[in-house]
């Protein structure tokens, strides 16, 4: 069925009355990475303001694939994480054809052992339904909807944002305003900032269809499909019975005309045959990659679209922007809290430009590969896909999508190369089954020492998590060694790693992830 | 240096001959596929990136 858009309750803001005091945070969109920087900040004991100009969840799914590790950040996210994977329609299997052929196919997550699946797919709206759910919950966060920032302000030790509402506006202090307001961002366009790229001369159509039907819950891609000559096209199932189909239409088509129901229908039905469908939204996009030079200016910090946009193929829009909260939202509060020099905000930054930077060059490629220019790069692109469906090696280069995973920061902590590459330093802490419990669910706000077939040594002063040498903990964390000892931020990210360490090393390590030390 | 660019084929004229021959009959549009394709059958037979990177270069310099 369709999706039912309850508008949230607006309020008077008390800042028309009479100025508020000034706020710790202020957060500048309730899209899902202001919802989850808002619930995240106050996982660390650190309030919030959120303003957003409208008052509904986001019209049209846009982000439909969550990835692993966005859905490791969400489950942090009182029972979003929960509410995600049971609504959301898991899937690990894609398949890539050319013509009508196969011509690879991949499964994302071969191994056992994790909490969450490689992937969920989940309209964007339900997933900021969940999030405003547990938002309002938290105390230390206050939502306003229909609150528009039109302007903006800073000085050496907070900004103040000019605000409108439906009954006049207000000017409102925080000593940090993150912008999380999406890809347009007015914050980013008030402050004059450039937002660098490339935009791709290519057109898409996206819909979503109502449909009942079999289609097994797998990610479907087509290269020069005959239902669609020339062009590419994707298939991919939500819950309710809604299908995501993509379609490229060429550079020269006209956006307007392609906008009209009775464009698409023709279209889509060539897709899915005779069934019955419903159009449920749809959409004429281009492709851009861009980002912000820098996602810290002052007491104005950028997460999310208003940093970086990618194309959608990947799933790195939404998911990259999710690693965004996961690198800030401890250090902020840490800051905020007086625990940290504002200085080692700096990390956040050089992080998430690396993260960013990785996720657009994928997110290039593969536009690159979907929409070859005419010449060479045609050429090359017909003859990969003509000798994938014959020969196994020229399937790794068929590029519909190299779907989201996190990168692994270049952090300079303390690594033996003895143990698993997969866990070194600047990586996400794999996950691993403990009984009936998960390993990331044992880890908490506060960086961890894992103790992994020994104890910590003595004098250690962050918490520690002794765990036994056996299974998919030894797998994963000790390789052929007997016994390690790792150091986890409190975003799980491995910040060092020893098999043997004394405490005044760990002690170092531990002030040198706080300082966001290079 | 990992690619060499010092004579390295077991039959030289008989490669040549037979790269043309393999082109034989080919129209200029299926022989330009064919060789996009060759390329990326040895490409991946040499598989290591710095080869290729240097292969890659020395047929731009050599332009
Ligand atoms: C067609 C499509 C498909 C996509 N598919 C995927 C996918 O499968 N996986 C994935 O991970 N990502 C995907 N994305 C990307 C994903 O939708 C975005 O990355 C994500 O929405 C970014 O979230 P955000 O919170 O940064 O910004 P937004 O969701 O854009 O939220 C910004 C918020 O700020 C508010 N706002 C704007 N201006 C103001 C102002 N002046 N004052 C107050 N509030 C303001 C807006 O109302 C909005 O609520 C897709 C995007 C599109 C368009």
């Amino acid at each position: 069925m369709a999706y039912d858009y309850k508008p949230y309750p607006y309020r008077r803001a008390p800042g028309l009355t009479a100025p508020e005091p000034r706020h710790k945070v202020l957060i500048v969109g309730a899209g899902p990475i202001g919802l989850a920087m808002a619930i995240e900040l106050a996982n660390h004991g650190v309030r919030s303001v959120v303003i957003d100009d409208n008052d509904v969840v986001s019209v049209g799914s846009r982000a439909i694939c969550w990835s692993k590790r966005a859905l490791e950040v969400l489950d942090r996210l009182g029972d979003v994480g929960a509410r995600a994977v049971a609504k959301g329609v898991t899937w690990k299997v894609g398949r890539t054809r050319h013509h009508e052929a196969e011509v690879y196919a991949f499964d994302l997550l071969p191994e056992a052992g994790h909490k969450m699946p490689a992937f969920v797919n989940l309209q964007q709206y339900y997933v900021e339904e969940y999030l405003i759910d547990e938002a309002l919950r938290r105390p230390e966060i206050e939502i306003r909807f229909k609150n528009r920032v039109v302007g903006l302000d800073q000085s050496t030790d907070h900004a103040t944002a000019r605000i409108e509402t439906p009954d006049g506006a207000y000017e409102l202090e925080a000593d940090w305003l993150i912008a999380c307001d999406g890809a347009r961002s007015p914050v980013r366009e008030m402050m004059g900032l450039a937002f660098e790229g490339v935009l791709f001369e290519e057109r898409f159509l996206i819909a979503d269809i109502e449909m009942t039907a079999d289609f097994p819950p797998e990610r479907w891609f087509w290269f020069e499909p005959t239902f669609h000559p020339g062009q590419s096209a994707l298939l991919h199932k939500q819950p309710d019975n809604i299908y995501r189909i993509d379609l490229q239409l060429g550079w020269d088509t006209d956006p307007e005309v392609e906008r009209k129901p009775e464009r698409i229908v023709p279209r889509i039905e060539k897709v899915v045959g005779d069934r019955k469908f419903r159009l449920d939204w749809s959409s004429i996009y281009t492709f851009q990659c861009r980002r912000l030079d820098s996602f810290l200016h002052g007491r104005v910090i950028f997460a999310g679209d208003s940093a970086h946009v990618v194309s959608p193929f990947g799933a790195r829009g939404g998911n990259g922007g999710l690693q965004d909260v996961d690198a800030l939202g401890w250090r902020l509060a840490a800051v905020v809290r007086g625990d940290a020099p504002g200085a080692s905000l700096a990390a956040y930054d050089r992080e998430r430009t690396f993260g960013a930077d990785e996720n657009i060059l994928n997110s290039s490629r593969t536009t690159r590969f979907m929409t070859p220019a005419d010449g060479i790069e045609r050429l090359f692109r017909d003859q990969v896909l003509r000798l994938a469906g014959q020969v196994p090696f020229a399937r790794t280069l068929v590029n519909s999508g190299r779907l989201s995973v996190p990168c692994t920061y270049a952090l300079t902590g303390a690594d033996d190369p003895a143990l698993p590459l997969a866990a070194r330093p600047g990586s996400v802490a794999p996950d691993a089954p403990l009984g009936e419990a998960w390993l990331l669910d044992r880890l908490g706000r506060e960086p961890v020492l894992l103790a992994i077939g020994r104890a910590a040594p003595k004098g250690v002063t962050v918490p520690v998590l002794e765990l036994a040498a056996e299974g998919w903990v030894r797998a994963r964390y000790l390789g052929g060694a007997g016994a390690a000892l790792y150091l986890i931020r409190p975003d799980q990210i491995v910040a060092a790693r020893w098999q043997d360490a004394d405490a005044a090393t760990i002690a170092d390590a531990v002030r040198a992830m706080w300082e966001g030390r290079e | 240096m990992s690619l060499t660019l010092q004579p390295n084929f077991q039959d030289a004229d008989g490669f040549y001959a037979a790269l043309l021959a393999t082109h034989k009959g080919l129209s200029e549009a299926e022989s330009a596929a064919l060789n996009a394709r060759l390329i990326l059958i040895l490409a991946n037979h040499v598989g290591e990136k710095a080869t290729l990177d240097e292969a890659l270069k020395a047929a731009r310099a050599t332009g």
